[in-house]
């Protein structure tokens, strides 16, 4: 019962922030780089649903907007930190040996910095814009893409049947690809979610401190970076993208939840 | 029968909407030793969890008594129940590597008892503890007391479970499986100190188990159990000699016996398999700056398995015998020695020759739980090999395994899931695959004895009807003597990674030349129990 209220939770959650995002695409309140100075820090209303900020622009137009570059941001860090990290991880876990020492070496030197430090590190040298943002989380999310893919490889590489597959005659890329992948898939979807509600944090973290999305276009982070001095003055400018990366976060971690009840092979 | 220690009367579990038990009804007497047998899934071990209140979350007593030295259990709280256990009832699990706490040294573990039910001082409980571990016969308790759960093996840690569990003079003893994770060798021992302390001490003993061999050995009365459901009852030596129910009948038609002829091998026929002087390491526990001293598992091995004969590679656990069946199939590296196929060094293949080899040596796994991937249909399982004959086209793979499928009684399961079917029709899927690609050697290992005793003798059947059609070599890895007794031709036993014995099956069984054979030989219940009944008929 408990249990099927937060998927329920969940799914409605991240539901909703892909309707928004992709309502976004056809119809959206206001132009959210439209500057209007005669309605700056303007308080919620009618007009304007979530406010202005400090240069009249719509808060819930940007927002909006900032819900689809998050999101992107997002989709595109998780894919390919997942993709690679799946890759190698599989790699390693099945041959073990020097490919495995070599690897883990690289990834554990990079664990050993905290992600948004590296991720910080990373867009400095490349310069701040939307793709560099991406391959920098990528890289700082990988090193934990790959252990948890080693684990789950290392484990299953024991059972009788990958070696089943080895006595009727398979190569070890198809017994890695057609047997042990399939079988790891679960604990690598389930980090898929959780690495999503991550990534939105860090670009949110990222922007705030200001080497994230550059300005005008509108991030949840930035937004909140901006709204910094205007705390007290305009609260709805703070208030507007701090609930919205919360209820984000909460349903994909809900969702993440459900998916690891679900694919919990005890269960069935 | 003399004073009643435990009563029960029509008891009955549910698991939510499913009956598991139903009107369960049996008494034991005060130093009794009774059994209760049935396969997987007859609610033998939920009897017995009932009795203390054990039951696993889910499952719920909806109705009976159970009635225990003048108190009635199921009336009783969970504190009076705690006294009840340990004091009144002991409790002797399967598994011994997990029953004993990892972290605590044996003399605390065997303390607690005696603490918590008698209230003794220190000196007491060492003393007592010393004296009981002697009675279970290991050697040098009063170091045992400091040491821990894994520096022991599995007969001996389940010899301490005795002992802790024996140390509180328990009035009835439940003994669940307690031997079946151990090997034919420590399981005789276990048991017979297992009679022997229950018998001295005036302890009923309950054993639960699944084989006819222990219960003709070592109990007076039995209860046969089906699906939940008490089939039979009755003292051991009238129902093994006749058996009232057919369910009882079939579970004793399923003792592996020999039936037919050996197959007669010309003694010179040329061997499919040649393993010549084969030695096989493992590495040793490492240090922090050098590599262990490698372990030798197999020591110097040279054998033949010729086209055509069951060959059954026969020890205890730790032989060796599992690994060398995973030599055979160059699954190994080798220390030493080489192995022949078809007279080729099968270090030496090339790729062609290595892809062939592949093809023609074929295994069964034991579990056929874990030996078949979750994720593939059964017509892929089956087809894995049958991808790497060449000029094979699609159709007429589909045709190969649906035509081997047919042959192992699973005619249209190729669109299912492994977790969609039993234990025995996942094993006859094992086996599917060992022979769809038409082998030359198939290497079986332990591939019955994850199996229900009457499933058991399905498969086997199957599996000596099959080697009879297609005639290949086989390889039979098995620590049980009555299945080597119904399938091998010949026998090989192996002790410590070393061949102490060969020779026709027939001729070792009738006069074994090695004392280690002699001793399996002596340990194997089930083979007293069919020459039992052989000479009765």
């Amino acid at each position: 019962m408990k249990r099927s209220m937060h998927s329920l939770l969940g799914f409605g959650l991240v539901g909703a922030l892909l309707v928004v995002v992709l309502l976004g695409f056809v119809w959206l309140p206001y132009d959210p780089l439209a500057i209007d100075l005669d309605h700056t820090l303007a308080a919620p209303s009618l007009a304007h649903w979530l406010g202005t900020d400090e240069f009249g622009r719509d808060v819930a137009s940007r927002a909006m907007l900032g819900a689809r570059i998050s999101l992107l941001i997002a989709i595109q860090t998780v894919a390919i930190s997942i993709v690679v990290g799946t890759a190698l991880g599989l790699v390693v876990g099945f041959l073990r040996g020097w490919t495995e020492r070599v690897i883990m070496t690289f990834s554990d030197a990079l664990l050993a910095f905290p992600g948004i430090l590296l991720a910080l590190a990373l867009v400095a040298v490349m310069g701040s814009s939307r793709h560099s943002i991406v391959i920098a989380l990528a890289i700082a999310y990988l090193p934990a893409t790959v252990r948890v893919v080693r684990g789950s490889v290392i484990s299953i590489r024991e059972r009788e049947y990958v070696e089943a597959s080895r006595v009727a005659g398979d190569s070890a890329l198809y017994t890695m690809w057609r047997i042990v992948l399939p079988n790891a898939l679960p604990p690598i979807l389930v980090l898929a979610t959780s690495l999503f509600g991550w990534v939105i944090l860090s670009e949110s973290a990222l922007s705030f401190l200001g080497v994230g999305v550059p300005p005008p276009l509108p991030t949840w982070g930035n937004m909140l970076s901006s709204a910094r001095p205007y705390m007290y003055a305009a609260s709805w400018l703070s208030i507007a993208p701090g609930l919205c990366i919360v209820a984000t976060l909460l349903g994909i971690n809900m969702l993440g939840d459900a998916l690891r009840d679900r694919l919990d092979p005890r269960d069935n | 029968m003399s004073e009643r220690l435990l009563t029960i009367e029509d008891l009955r579990i549910e698991a939510g909407e499913r009956v598991l038990l139903e009107g369960l009804s049996f008494a034991v007497a005060a130093g009794e030793r009774l059994a209760i047998v049935g396969e997987s899934g007859s609610g033998k071990t939920l009897a017995t969890r009932a009795i203390p209140g054990l039951l696993a979350p889910g499952l719920e007593r909806v109705s009976g008594t159970i009635h225990f030295e003048g108190r009635e259990l199921t009336a009783l709280g969970e504190r009076g129940l705690r006294s009840v256990r340990g004091a009144g009832i002991g409790l002797v699990f399967q598994e011994p590597m997990t029953s004993l706490n990892p972290a605590l040294p044996i003399g605390v573990q065997l303390a607690e008892g005696l603490k918590l039910h008698r209230g003794l001082d220190d000196a007491e409980v060492r003393r007592r503890s010393i004296d009981m571990l002697a009675r279970v016969q290991i050697a040098d308790p009063e170091a045992c007391l400091a040491r821990y759960p894994h520096e022991f093996s599995g007969g001996m840690r389940q010899r301490i479970m005795l002992a802790s569990v024996l140390l509180l003079e328990p009035r009835l003893l439940i003994a669940d499986e307690p031997t079946t994770a151990l090997d034919t060798l420590s399981q005789r021992e276990v048991l017979q100190l297992m009679v022997a302390l229950t018998r001295e001490m005036g302890t009923a003993l309950l054993l639960i188990t699944h084989d006819l061999g222990l219960v003709a050995e070592y109990t007076d009365r039995v209860i046969v159990l089906e699906k939940g459901v008490m089939v039979e009852e009755g003292m051991t030596a009238d129902v093994l000699a006749r058996p009232k129910h057919p369910y009882t009948a079939k579970l004793i038609g399923s003792l592996p016996r020999k039936d037919g002829d050996r197959a007669a091998i010309a003694p010179d026929a040329p061997a499919a398999l040649r393993i010549e002087h084969v030695r096989v390491d493992y590495p040793g526990k490492a240090g922090l700056f050098r590599a262990g001293a490698p372990i030798r598992v197999i020591d110097d091995v040279t054998l033949d398995v010729r086209a055509g004969e069951i060959v059954a590679l026969v020890g205890a656990s730790g032989s060796g015998k599992t690994t060398l069946g995973r030599t055979a199939l160059g699954l190994k590296p080798l220390a030493g020695g080489r192995i022949l196929f078809d007279g080729n060094d099968i270090a030496k293949l090339d790729r062609a020759g290595e892809r062939a080899f592949r093809r023609d040596a074929q295994l069964v796994f034991q579990d056929p739980f874990s030996s078949l991937p979750p994720h593939l249909r059964i017509g892929e399982i089956v087809g894995a090999a049958l991808r790497h004959v060449p000029g094979l086209s699609a159709a007429e793979r589909q045709d190969r395994i649906r035509a081997t499928l047919d042959d192992v009684g699973l005619a249209g399961f190729e669109d299912r899931r492994p977790h969609q079917m039993s234990g025995g029709q996942r094993q006859r899927v094992a086996i599917a695959r060992a022979i769809a690609s038409e082998p030359r050697l198939v290497v079986a290992d332990e591939p019955v004895s994850a199996l229900d005793v009457t499933i058991q003798l399905q498969v086997l059947t199957l599996l000596q009807r099959i080697q009879r059609d297609r005639g290949f070599a086989c390889l039979f890895i098995t620590h049980d003597l009555a299945v080597v007794e119904q399938i091998a031709d010949r026998v090989i036993v192996l002790e410590k990674g070393r061949i102490v014995e060969q020779g026709p099956t027939d001729a070792v069984f009738a006069a074994p030349s090695h004392d280690y054979t002699r001793r399996l030989l002596a340990a194997s219940p089930a083979l007293a129990l069919t020459e039992t009944l052989a000479a009765q008929q």
